[in-house]
């Protein structure tokens, strides 16, 4: 395969713990081959159960949340979805 | 109450007459409803025998309104969104307006779908618990599924009750049919204490309800949640010593400091 010819696919995985064994809470998927149109709302069920299993499918990681302590007067607030881990296929 | 609280929504299926939802769907094609200045009183917003005017008098409405919001709200602004057939894209996932921390108060946005809505035709996508999450607008964007979300479908004459804060986002619509939701934003102009029939606060399933973990929820957060519900029916109800397993006491608790 030529270097041009390869396209990324993109799983992002939120995950239930800091663990990237831990359970799958939301996805979200990107596909660079334009073979499939994910969007929001498009799905009800998890595509893995943690994120292990996306490594098991050939999903290889390349970036993870950092564990960041919360700010002082803010350690009760909530935001954004905490354990958040991208992975890629090249097709 | 305490389930609103907890999931940030109040929904009410099938709660308009036929009739109402009948009138609705072609004055919704001819354009937006007419315009109401941002802080109109409820009572002045509408004129009679508008559908605005109609909806908000049904009774069931009308009384989820005044608990979630008091006897005299204001109108913020109104709007009529379509989802059109096989439009191609979904919005992303949003708060409205933007980022608003307030716990001891809220707006309410009700939501009207005049005619039924299937899986297909793209209804709003919102996630139950995420109100209390401090974010702003399209940030959350990139989320595209969460476990626990609602996929809304429903029977004509459905009107849900949404917290300012809910995500949420009108879904891609696959289908061959128009959709159709008309937004109202309400702000309420007293203190939003016991607004509500509070003859049940002491009953155990008040903490059961704001004690909820929603599926989506990372199971550390899901206790601050909890301890931030705990919060907001503090300010809801006027009880500051309300409790849940003592979430809130113990980490207040410093013996001898002021």
């Amino acid at each position: 395969m030529k270097q041009h010819d390869v396209k990324q696919r993109v799983l992002v995985l939120y995950l239930n713990t800091s663990a990237l064994d831990a359970e799958v809470l939301a996805w979200s998927n990107y596909d660079g081959t334009g073979k499939t149109d994910p969007t929001t709302g498009d799905s009800d069920e998890p595509p893995y159960k943690t994120g292990v299993d996306a490594l098991k499918d050939g999903w290889r990681l390349f970036q993870a949340s950092q564990l960041i302590p919360p700010y002082p007067g803010h350690e009760y607030d909530t935001s954004f979805l905490k354990h958040e881990f991208w992975f890629e296929k090249l097709e | 109450m305490a389930r609103f609280v907890a999931n940030g929504f109040h929904r009410l299926d099938a709660i308009v007459p036929a009739e109402l939802n009948e009138r609705a769907i072609p004055e919704f094609d001819a354009g937006q409803q007419p315009g109401v200045a941002y802080g109109t009183p409820l009572k002045r917003a509408f004129p009679e025998g508008s559908i605005p005017r109609a909806l908000l008098d049904l009774p069931a409405v009308a009384g989820a309104l005044r608990s979630l919001v008091g006897s005299d709200p204001t109108v913020d602004h109104h709007h009529t969104h379509v989802r059109e057939p096989h439009e191609g894209g979904a919005q992303p996932l949003h708060g409205d307006a933007i980022i608003d921390t307030r716990i001891d108060a809220f707006d309410i946005q009700l939501m009207y779908y005049p005619q039924k809505v299937t899986v297909d035709m793209g209804g709003t996508l919102s996630v139950p618990g995420s109100h209390l999450r401090r974010t702003n607008e399209s940030d959350t964007g990139r989320y595209q599924n969460l476990r626990g979300q609602t996929r809304l479908t429903c029977p004509p004459g459905t009107v849900v009750l949404l917290h300012h804060g809910i995500w949420h986002g009108g879904r891609r619509n696959d289908s061959d049919i128009r959709r159709y939701m008309f937004k109202i934003r309400f702000n309420p102009t007293a203190p939003q204490v016991r607004t509500w029939d509070v003859s049940d606060l002491d009953d155990p399933a008040v903490a059961r309800e704001l004690s909820v973990f929603h599926p989506w929820s990372e199971h550390a957060t899901s206790r601050l949640e909890i301890y931030n519900r705990i919060k907001m029916w503090r300010a809801l109800t006027g009880d500051t010593s309300f409790d849940i397993d003592y979430w809130a006491t113990r980490v207040a608790n410093r013996p001898g400091r002021a």
